[in-house]
């Protein structure tokens, strides 16, 4: 059995749980095992490289140092696109054992060195490169016909530290979504980005941001994403959206591994849907259980 | 604040170096040419004072103070558009980081709803080691804008609802989870 060492992150332990849930979930029905790191703590986001320098490759570095203590392979997944970026960032950076070297320094204070050999990936790259679209297609039970998706990918998800797709013209979504039976909704705002803090600190422009992507994608049944900040932009705000724009917006928002789920025939209670603001009712009526 | 179409340059206080302590590699925002590839990728561009095209341009010829006081830095959405995108291959987004930095650290008063949205934050990853998203939330419209919390209240609502967002109490006592290692990066970068 494979298994993959795993960073939750804030934010799929709080609002984005049915994102954990869901991943846990279709892991496990996948073949894969999933072992959290311990004592995690915040990977810093995009706040602590504004704080300072340092900081911000010691508050990832401090996971990654724990995660090479547990060993367990050396490959860690992660969900959420900002941690991604974080980790990713560290990696990159430490590459230079100057910044290695420094980085070890603060991280005395927690007992803790980082030797810079863990690799880090996004949960999309796993699920279409690991697990690929043919094995998940075998297993489908409940397959989404006639569903029309429409893949949002948001900014970090796809750059710039992903290899596994473009930053620009992103795809991985797409088999993965045809194998589950869906059909792929293709709108011009896949990669754009979901306006992130914008919504709390300027939201006169943020939703304005959000608010353009729930209008390109507003034709398909639902949108998925792989990024929790990318669902509380896109599910929590649509009626502050719908007030900016004018026009009315509904659409529910899911993430990836809940479509899985489902068309693996997961329970829907596990996959937690209830927890969206946007009922997902429509989408689950739509296809046939 | 907006910019004068014409800058008569020796009539403002310059640092001429101050771009070259931005970038990682030094030097490296010599090299833009004035494309405008990165306002063209902008999500936010159109809600800046100074685009991010011109917001470089003032970089290099050295306007300190009108760069840390625009809003510009603020209304990036960090999304990395402009810094793939750049033909000269300058880290854009991440330089942006540093200027938020810079302004944070010189504590400029302006655009207090977005320092203290980075402030906010970083006290809670401090005390709790995790992000709290209520009392984050909470701290960040207490500390700018408490009419605010009453626009975001009832999504607020809402979320509690849903499961959503965590009632935790607040707890004020003790050694933040990661105090030590913040007091000893504050130390090593000489900030202590
Ligand atoms: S994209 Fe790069 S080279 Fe072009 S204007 Fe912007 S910073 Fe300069
Ligand atoms: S990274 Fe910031 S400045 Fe660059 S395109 Fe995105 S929002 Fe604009």
């Amino acid at each position: 059995m494979t298994r993959y060492l795993f960073y939750p992150g804030c934010s799929m332990e709080a609002s984005a749980l049915e994102y954990k849930a869901s991943m846990t979930a279709v892991f496990r029905a996948l073949g894969a095992e999933i072992l959290e790191i311990e004592d995690w703590t915040c990977c810093g986001a995009s706040v602590a490289p504004v704080m300072s320098d340092l900081l911000g490759l010691a508050l990832p570095a401090r996971n990654l140092a724990i995660a090479e203590k547990m060993s367990n392979g050396r490959t860690m997944v992660v969900g959420c696109s900002a941690c991604f970026t974080s980790f990713a960032r560290t990696n990159a950076a430490v590459a230079d054992p100057t910044a290695l070297a420094r980085v070890n320094q603060a991280l005395e204070v927690e007992n803790l060195s980082y030797g810079g050999t863990i690799v880090v990936r996004h949960v999309l790259d796993v699920l279409a490169n690991d697990f690929g679209p043919a094995a998940i297609a075998e297993r489908v039970v409940r397959p989404l016909s006639g569903l029309k998706v429409a893949p949002y990918y948001g900014c970090q998800t796809v750059r710039p530290y992903a290899s596994y797709d473009d930053g620009q013209q992103p795809w991985t979504m797409v088999p993965l979504l045809e194998a589950l039976g869906a059909t792929v909704y293709h709108h011009l705002q896949e990669a754009t980005c979901c306006g992130t803090a914008l919504l709390t600190t300027k939201p006169e422009v943020g939703l304005r941001i959000a608010g353009s992507i729930l209008d390109a994608a507003q034709p398909a049944d639902c949108i998925t994403v792989v990024c929790p900040m990318c669902h509380m932009n896109l599910d929590s705000y649509q009626d502050k959206v719908s007030r900016v724009l004018g026009k009315m917006i509904k659409i529910p928002v899911v993430f990836l591994p809940q479509l899985i789920g489902l068309a693996l025939g997961l329970s829907e209670k596990d996959l937690l849907f209830k927890r969206h603001v946007v009922p997902v009712e429509p989408v689950l009526t739509k296809v046939p259980a | 604040m907006a910019t004068p179409e014409v800058i008569v340059l020796t009539d403002i206080k310059r640092d001429p170096a101050f771009g070259d302590r931005l970038t990682p590699a030094g030097q490296q925002l010599r090299t833009c040419i004035q494309c405008g590839t990165c306002t063209a990728s902008c999500p936010s561009a159109s809600a800046m004072d100074i685009t991010p095209r011109k917001m470089w341009r003032m970089v290099q010829l050295g306007m300190v103070d009108e760069v840390l006081r625009s809003k510009t830095m603020w209304l990036c959405s960090i999304c990395y558009q402009c810094q793939v995108r750049c033909p000269r291959g300058i880290p854009l987004t991440e330089t942006i980081a540093k200027l938020k930095q810079l302004a944070i650290q010189q504590q400029i008063k302006q655009w207090r709803e977005s320092t203290h949205f980075y402030l906010a934050f970083s006290d809670v990853m401090r005390r709790y080691g995790r992000m709290r998203e209520t009392e984050f939330m909470a701290r960040y419209f207490m500390s700018t804008n408490p009419f605010e919390a009453l626009n975001y209240a009832t999504m607020g609502l809402t979320l509690l609802r849903r499961g959503k967002l965590k009632p935790e109490l607040p707890m004020l006592r003790g050694e933040g989870k990661l105090a030590r290692l913040f007091d000893r990066v504050a130390e090593l970068e000489g900030r202590k």
